[in-house]
């Protein structure tokens, strides 16, 4: 790995350590301020289980923010992510309370604008409901098994040591669901960016499991949320610990496994897919803060005791925090892009163009949208996925498609399927059919995307996406998540040309 | 492995100290029982061995008292067990070892002191001690309830009281007496002392159900 991919990712594990020195606090502070689990033992567990959450479930939130933007620059990422934690540091320096989730929702925004990329409003729309959505849900979840578990103690009358003893436990453990649950949900916010722009191959670890290149991202990632975790958390677990609320050993477990469930809900895809089977409706995966989840269900906790230990300056603390962290990382990502870009030299994004040509209109046709608009426009290449949708809006198109959708078919992607590169294939990752289909495609060239797709559907059924009901979500990402590594596998023109 | 030997060893741990609370929670309410049948003894027979040997036996019970808190209170330091709660289990347990040592004084004092109650004030002296004794009792309930059963505290806790107030009534009831009778004035306070003595424990439990009620309020979740 060269030496530049190394530093640039420094900003990334810069940005683990910020979120296992902070948000760690929320996961066992209340345990290690109420002095029922020791740091070490915390720090450990912590640990572990961040690194398992961010390697085993990270990827779910990680495709939220992918779709938010796809920062598609090695420095760009590293600025994106320095950006974050700048953001991260001065809010934490200004006392208020800090959200990594927002801090790198405003990198990648201030990102897309300098890059010229499209936001995708809906995502952002999304992303900034599931933000409310997240500090509410853990308070009502609080309430809820606050009540369940005084209604069970009170009914199995324990003695006062042996709730002690259990308590203890139970803390270890939701402190190890929240870790986990942290890694899942919150690793997207400090290597996502990285996500596109991974400098890692795929490895096969005694042939027993493997690792993508993005768990691998996940786990230095991981890695580094640890090292944040054994050397700077202490002072902050105490001060959450004793700092926000008294509580009582029992509500301050309550609020953890509160606080685990809601970050569980909003980064689990094997959730999604349970709920989707069962015909309920599910949660978005988006990355939330750990800090709002743990002061929702405080807040939630004091609001059932009638509101008057609730620390309302706080809360109005959390409100400009929504408001002030993404929009100062968003300022400091585009100017810092700026000199990276025309003082340092550094490419910070790839440009990507899209074009209105036959095929695509053709495409877009297929899918119900009426191509005469498009008609003006034909044959045009555009520079930046703003230029492109200036010029649709200035067509008068009026849908079906989003112009998320209408983006994804204008966008030239090229690719060139070069036998030479088939010995680079995943094969554990990919299936043998699936292998057999991109092996006949062997010569062929594409423009976009979605030819490289519809080729390998043609082959073969297991390159087939299924129906777009929420029971396959999990399946057809997945599919979209190996079609993008055989893009980048064979990214490149066709020699003929 | 490791993980099962820490939970084992900490459950273990709890289970020998609920023991050791129980235990001592049985010497406060023993230390009652041979407080009242002393009393009952000193009344009808005097001073001697029958007495001698009840209060030895208050002094063996008051010794292992002291013995069982000291090794909770260092179990609940070194362990850091409970703590949120384990300066209010402190100060109960000082509050009823307290306690076990007043039922040891009074007895101690009146072996040495030797006073003569009159009998017509026996019924006075007899009421009072089972009065304080149930008392106590009732505080000693609620300790019991405070580590088990939180909801119950408060109707324990309302019966010391209830009983305070009684013992109060009972005390002043008696001193009245006494001091309304013929009896030598260094006599009649001779007695008043012990009344006072007495009643004491009355006092005493009320304080440490007193504080219960706040360390209840705490310990709810």
């Amino acid at each position: 790995m060269e030496l530049t991919v190394l530093f640039f990712l420094t900003s990334g594990l810069l940005l683990g350590w910020s979120l296992g020195a902070n948000d760690a606090a929320n996961v066992f502070g209340t345990a290690v301020g109420t002095r029922m689990v020791r740091f070490g033992t915390a720090a450990l567990v912590c640990s572990v289980f961040v690194v398992l959450g961010a390697v085993v479930s990270g990827s779910g939130a990680t495709e939220t923010l992918g779709a938010l933007g796809s920062v598609n620059a090695l420095a760009g990422a590293f600025m994106a992510a320095l950006s974050a934690a700048a953001a991260v540091y001065l809010m934490t320096s200004w006392g208020l309370t800090v959200s990594t989730s927002q801090a790198i929702v405003g990198a990648i925004i201030g990102w897309n604008l300098f890059s010229g990329s499209v936001t995708d409003n809906q995502t952002l729309v999304k992303i900034v409901a599931t933000w409310v959505a997240c500090p509410v849900l853990a308070g009502l979840v609080a309430v809820v098994l606050l009540k369940l578990v005084a209604f069970l103690l009170g009914a199995i009358k324990l003695h006062l040591l042996r709730q002690d003893a259990y308590t203890r436990i139970a803390l270890i453990f939701a402190g190890a669901f929240g870790a986990y649950s942290l890694g899942a949900n919150n690793i997207a916010n400090v290597m996502g960016v990285f996500v596109d722009v991974s400098p890692f191959t795929t490895v096969s670890i005694a042939g027993l499991f493997t690792l993508s290149s993005a768990q691998q991202l996940f786990l230095l990632g991981g890695i580094a949320i640890a090292v944040g975790v054994f050397t700077y958390s202490k002072r902050v677990m105490v001060t959450v610990g004793a700092g926000i609320l008294p509580m009582t050993p029992v509500a301050a477990w309550v609020v953890v496994i509160a606080h685990s469930i809601v970050l569980f809900l909003f980064a689990s895809e094997r959730l999604e897919h349970l709920l989707a089977n069962a015909g309920l409706p599910t949660f978005p995966l988006v990355p939330v803060s750990s800090s709002q989840a743990v002061v929702g269900a405080i807040v939630g906790l004091g609001l059932m005791r009638g509101g008057g230990d609730v620390d309302w300056t706080l809360v109005r603390n959390i409100a400009y925090g929504w408001v002030a962290t993404p929009l100062i990382s968003g300022v400091v990502c585009f100017v810092a892009l700026f000199f990276l870009q025309n003082v340092f030299g550094q490419q910070v994004y790839r440009p990507v163009s899209y074009v209105l040509s036959k095929p695509v209109i053709a495409h877009l046709g297929e899918q119900g949208v009426d191509a005469a608009a498009f008609k003006p426009l034909a044959g045009r290449e555009f520079k930046s996925a703003r230029a492109f949708m200036k010029a649709v809006g200035e067509s008068g198109y009026s849908g079906p498609l989003t112009g998320h959708a209408l983006r994804d078919a204008a966008r030239i992607s090229r690719v060139y399927i070069d036998a030479e590169k088939f010995e680079l294939l995943d094969r554990e990752w990919l299936s043998r059919a699936q292998i057999d289909a991109i092996e006949a495609l062997a010569g062929n060239a594409y423009a976009h995307a979605w030819q490289l797709d519809r080729a390998l559907a043609e082959r073969s059924p297991q390159w087939a996406k299924k129906d777009g009901s929420a029971a396959n979500k999990r399946y057809n990402r997945r599919l979209e998540r190996q079609l993008g590594y055989v893009l980048g596998v064979f990214a490149g023109e066709s020699p003929e040309l | 492995m490791y993980l099962q030997k820490k939970i084992s060893h900490l459950f273990s741990g709890t289970r020998s100290l609920e023991k050791q609370i129980d235990e001592f929670l049985d010497k406060v309410s023993e230390a009652g029982m041979v407080f009242g049948r002393a009393m009952r003894v000193y009344l009808l027979q005097g001073p001697g061995a029958d007495y001698e040997s009840f209060l030895d036996q208050a002094a063996t019970i008051e010794r292992r008292g002291d013995e069982l808190r000291r090794t909770i209170e260092a179990e609940l330091y070194a362990r850091t067990l409970i703590p949120d709660l384990r300066a209010d289990v402190m100060s109960l347990l000082e509050g009823m070892d307290h306690l076990v040592n007043v039922y040891e004084g009074d007895l101690f004092r009146i072996s040495i002191q030797t006073p003569d109650i009159p009998g017509e004030f026996h019924p006075g002296y007899l009421e009072l001690v089972e009065t304080v004794v149930s008392c106590v009792d009732s505080v000693v309930l609620a300790s019991r309830a405070f580590f088990r059963d939180i909801d119950s505290v408060r109707d324990h806790c309302s019966k010391t009281i209830f009983l305070e107030t009684e013992a109060d009534k009972i005390g002043t009831k008696l001193q009245r007496a006494i001091f309304a009778s013929a009896l030598p004035l260094e006599r009649k306070m001779h007695l008043r002392y012990f009344v006072e003595r007495i009643d004491e424990l009355a006092n005493s439990a009320e304080d440490v159900a007193d504080a219960l009620l706040i360390y209840t309020i705490k310990r709810r979740i």
